[in-house]
């Protein structure tokens, strides 16, 4: 059956994730832009420990623990829904603040996606504790970003010693400087321990906080979603042990495109997410220009023919049929998740259609307000800025074009470049 | 709960209007189109597959139950195969849908059964009017009342199969509000004009009709002497429209692709250029969307949701802007060949245009 019923627990979740939005991220939201690389520390404080109490966490949803003596009972998987409805919501209080979220973020999610479970008990745990602990990803380099598997990071094991020495610089770090500088994190960082090899040589590795040989050397100042901070991180000599590998041991050292895929893998699951955040911004920009209009007396006629609506209108009514159109594309690439549908495809074209979607919305926002639009009075104007993110990380809109092509025409990489 | 899984039935239906859509509508559209007719046993095909049937339940001649959901699953499959044939099976729906949502206990009695338990018959309904902004909740036909009749005036277009139609709903403007008014065949009055030309759908004979004093008993009120609510009609009308642009870009989608897929330039296949293969991404992701968009809507239609109506209109404003990007684009990916009416690209193009002003010719 055909269904768009919001599942209840994300329903009650969604009102109190609101309450939190308006109340904590909206009132601090301008403050936290324009003090680029302050630390909202209430808003991670209060949501570390509301996310301890009930159970949240990571990026990435994790199994339900049964009870004991519990009864084996057959409950509709939602962790992706419910994610992408949290993130939606948390974005529309503030993308910036959403994103120092403690809880391990990229990091978790690529652990959760690639680890073994010794892996995940031991790398994931840190995150449920006392103290907000942060977790990030690192794949871009100076000289690679969309083309991932041109990064020269380099890991080589230490056969004295079974650790692995990495060597390199990486860039473009979401929350690096919180993970490995104010909070005992991690940074899930790539290298290749095969330059030779391309993608077959690339493998994930966790570098923790105080890792000698670690250093965050510098601070992005970025247009948007400035409550964020973007790290480059160095590895000189950075020492860490065999099992910091992520996946199981026998892939270790064979020639496998495993590392490269695991990659990708994350981002099937990730994509959607990020688009979630996209589709946020997007709704808090729509709602706000909606309430300026009702406010100058213009009410959005709808059921008329475009002949005649006013220019106005018809932009607000183009936006939302864009806005809920590209929502529903994130729902059903989250629903194919949780339901173990390969969504490869179908989280492309969320995440394609979400940057675009949110560009349009905010830059239109912008122009119909005017005036009031460009003033740094209203938050449309940092919404416009924070939107352009959207179609740049996790997968620029070209990178998921391509992928989505590769798809719809049943190409490889080789055959559509 | 989410759930993007058609049921069961749905997917059987969905498979046979399918396999109709493949075999027997899209072989033959292009005959169609060039001249300007419908095979008559074709027509008659598409009605035996049962769809309007089994959406009228079976105390007023049918065997089912009406559900928008199920009803564009269906007509975006029919829409794939051919417009213009896909729009003549289900004419006859212009005149049972709005009845079964919004006719008296005695109109569903008297008039649901003679349309649902023959073969197909040229039933049908007059809402567009011929001026540039035309608007159904505010119609320029005019109806009032004079003693125990309505008394109608105006001018109807596009009014499908009116030439020999059994019987038609015509909508009027009553005290500001769009109703529908039961109108038998040789009605005094009412005058069918010559057969229209138009841009696309060329296949489907329309026809413009002209209401000069048309005198209707207050029984023929649809609803009966109270009337009733003009938004479900005009929502299934823009579910079945959004759909159907579904189904038209479905088509141009795979043609296109299929093409650039054999194609050679500069000694690769056209769709291993980016440029193409970029335009194909957006063209797939676009559809998908509005898919999902329409059958939210329908899902709040069938489920009673209070937005449903503005839902129904953002997924049809979405539907006819999708269609002409995603048809244009499958011209122009086969270039200088997509112009050529050997390939149903133009056609399709031309047919996706008339989505934004078609609401009225179909309904699920």
């Amino acid at each position: 059956m055909i269904e768009f019923e919001i599942p209840k627990p994300i329903v009650m979740n969604n009102t109190a994730l609101e309450t939190v939005a308006i109340n904590m991220m909206r009132p601090v939201s301008r403050y936290f832009d324009e003090h680029e690389h302050e630390i909202p520390w209430d808003y991670i404080n209060f949501m570390h420990m509301a996310m301890r109490a009930t159970g949240a966490g990571s990026l990435a949803p994790t199994e339900r623990k049964k009870k004991e003596g519990e009864e084996e009972k057959e409950r509709p998987r939602l962790g992706y829904q419910s994610l992408a409805h949290m993130l939606e919501m948390l974005a529309w209080g503030d993308c910036g603040m959403y994103l120092v979220t403690p809880g391990g973020g990229l990091g978790a999610a690529a652990v959760e996606a690639a680890g073994t479970p010794e892996q995940k008990e031991k790398f994931l745990k840190r995150f449920r504790g006392e103290k907000p602990v942060f977790g990030a990803m690192a794949m871009t380099e100076p000289q690679a970003g969309s083309d991932t598997s041109a990064i020269r990071t380099t890991a080589v094991l230490d056969p004295a010693t079974n650790e692995w020495i990495l060597n390199g610089e990486k860039i473009f770090v979401t929350a690096g400087h919180k993970s490995l500088c104010e909070s005992d994190g991690l940074v899930v960082v790539w290298a290749t321990i095969d330059p030779s090899a391309g993608r077959a040589g690339m493998r994930a590795f966790v570098v923790e906080a105080r890792t000698p040989g670690v250093t965050v050397s510098k601070l992005e100042h970025k247009l948007g979603i400035r409550a964020s901070d973007t790290a480059s991180v160095v590895l000189q000599d950075a020492r860490v042990p065999f099992d910091h590998l992520l996946g199981s041991a026998e892939v270790v050292r064979e020639p496998t495109t495993k590392g490269f895929k695991g990659a990708m893998a994350t981002f099937d699951a990730t994509r959607p997410l990020v688009a979630a955040t996209a589709i946020g911004v997007a709704r808090a920009a729509l709602e706000m220009l909606k309430e300026m209009l009702a406010k100058q007396g213009v009410t959005i006629r709808y059921g008329l023919p475009r002949q005649k609506l006013t220019t106005v209108e018809r932009e607000v009514i183009d936006m939302e049929a864009m806005l809920r159109s590209a929502w529903l594309l994130v729902i059903k690439s989250v629903w194919m998740a949780d339901n173990r549908l390969p969504n490869s495809k179908e989280a492309s074209m969320a995440k394609l259609r979400a940057g675009d979607v949110v560009t349009k919305i905010t830059q239109r926002a912008v122009e119909l307000m005017g005036p009031l639009g460009y003033s740094r009075e209203y938050l449309l104007e940092k919404w416009f800025r924070d939107a352009k993110i959207s179609d740049i990380y996790e997968g620029t809109g070209q990178i998921n074009r391509l992928i989505v092509a590769r798809h719809v025409l049943g190409y490889t990489g080789r055959d559509l470049r | 709960m989410y759930s993007f899984e058609p049921s069961e039935e749905q997917k059987m239906l969905v498979e046979s209007i399918s396999r109709f859509a493949q075999n027997d509508l899209r072989p033959k559209a292009h005959d169609a189109d060039e001249e300007n007719n419908l095979p008559p046993k074709l027509i008659e095909k598409g009605w035996e597959l049962g769809y309007v049937q089994a959406s009228i339940p079976e105390e007023f001649g049918g065997f089912g139950e009406r559900s928008a959901v199920t009803g564009i699953l269906a007509v975006e499959e029919l829409a794939w195969g051919d417009l213009a044939g896909a729009l003549a099976i289900l004419t006859p729906n212009l005149f049972a849908t709005p009845i079964l949502l919004a006719g008296s206990e005695s109109q569903k009695q008297t008039d649901l059964p003679p349309v649902v338990e023959a073969e197909w018959q040229p039933y049908t309904a007059a809402l567009i009017e011929p001026t540039f902004d035309f608007d159904p909740n505010d119609l320029k036909t005019s109806a009032y009342q004079e003693g125990g009749e309505y008394i109608l005036n105006g001018k109807k277009t596009y009014v499908p199969y009116a030439n020999d139609a059994e019987a038609m709903i015509v909508y009027a403007n009553l005290d500001g509000q769009t109703q529908g008014f039961i109108v038998p065949k040789d009605t005094a009055g009412l005058e069918v004009g010559q057969r229209q030309k138009l841009l696309g759908i060329h296949a489907l004979p329309v026809y413009p009709v002209t209401l000069t004093d048309v005198r209707l008993p207050v029984d023929n009120r649809l609803g009966g002497p109270d009337g009733h609510d003009i938004a479900p009609i005009l929502d299934a009308s823009r579910l079945a429209l959004a759909s159907m642009a579904v189904g038209v870009s479905r088509a141009a989608l795979e043609y296109s692709s299929d093409y650039a897929k054999d194609r050679e330039v500069f000694g690769v296949k056209v769709a291993q250029k980016q440029a193409i293969a970029f335009m194909i991404a957006e063209m797939a992701t676009e559809i998908e969307a509005i898919r999902l968009l329409t059958w939210e809507a329908a899902w709040m239609v069938d489920t009673g949701k209070p937005q449903a109506s503005v839902q129904a209109y953002l997924a049809l404003t979405g539907a006819m802007d999708m269609a002409m990007m995603v048809t244009d684009r499958a011209v122009q990916i086969l270039g200088g060949h997509g112009y050529i009416r050997e390939h149903p690209v133009e056609l399709w193009m031309r047919n996706a245009r008339g989505f934004a002003m078609l609401n009225g010719l179909a309904i699920v």
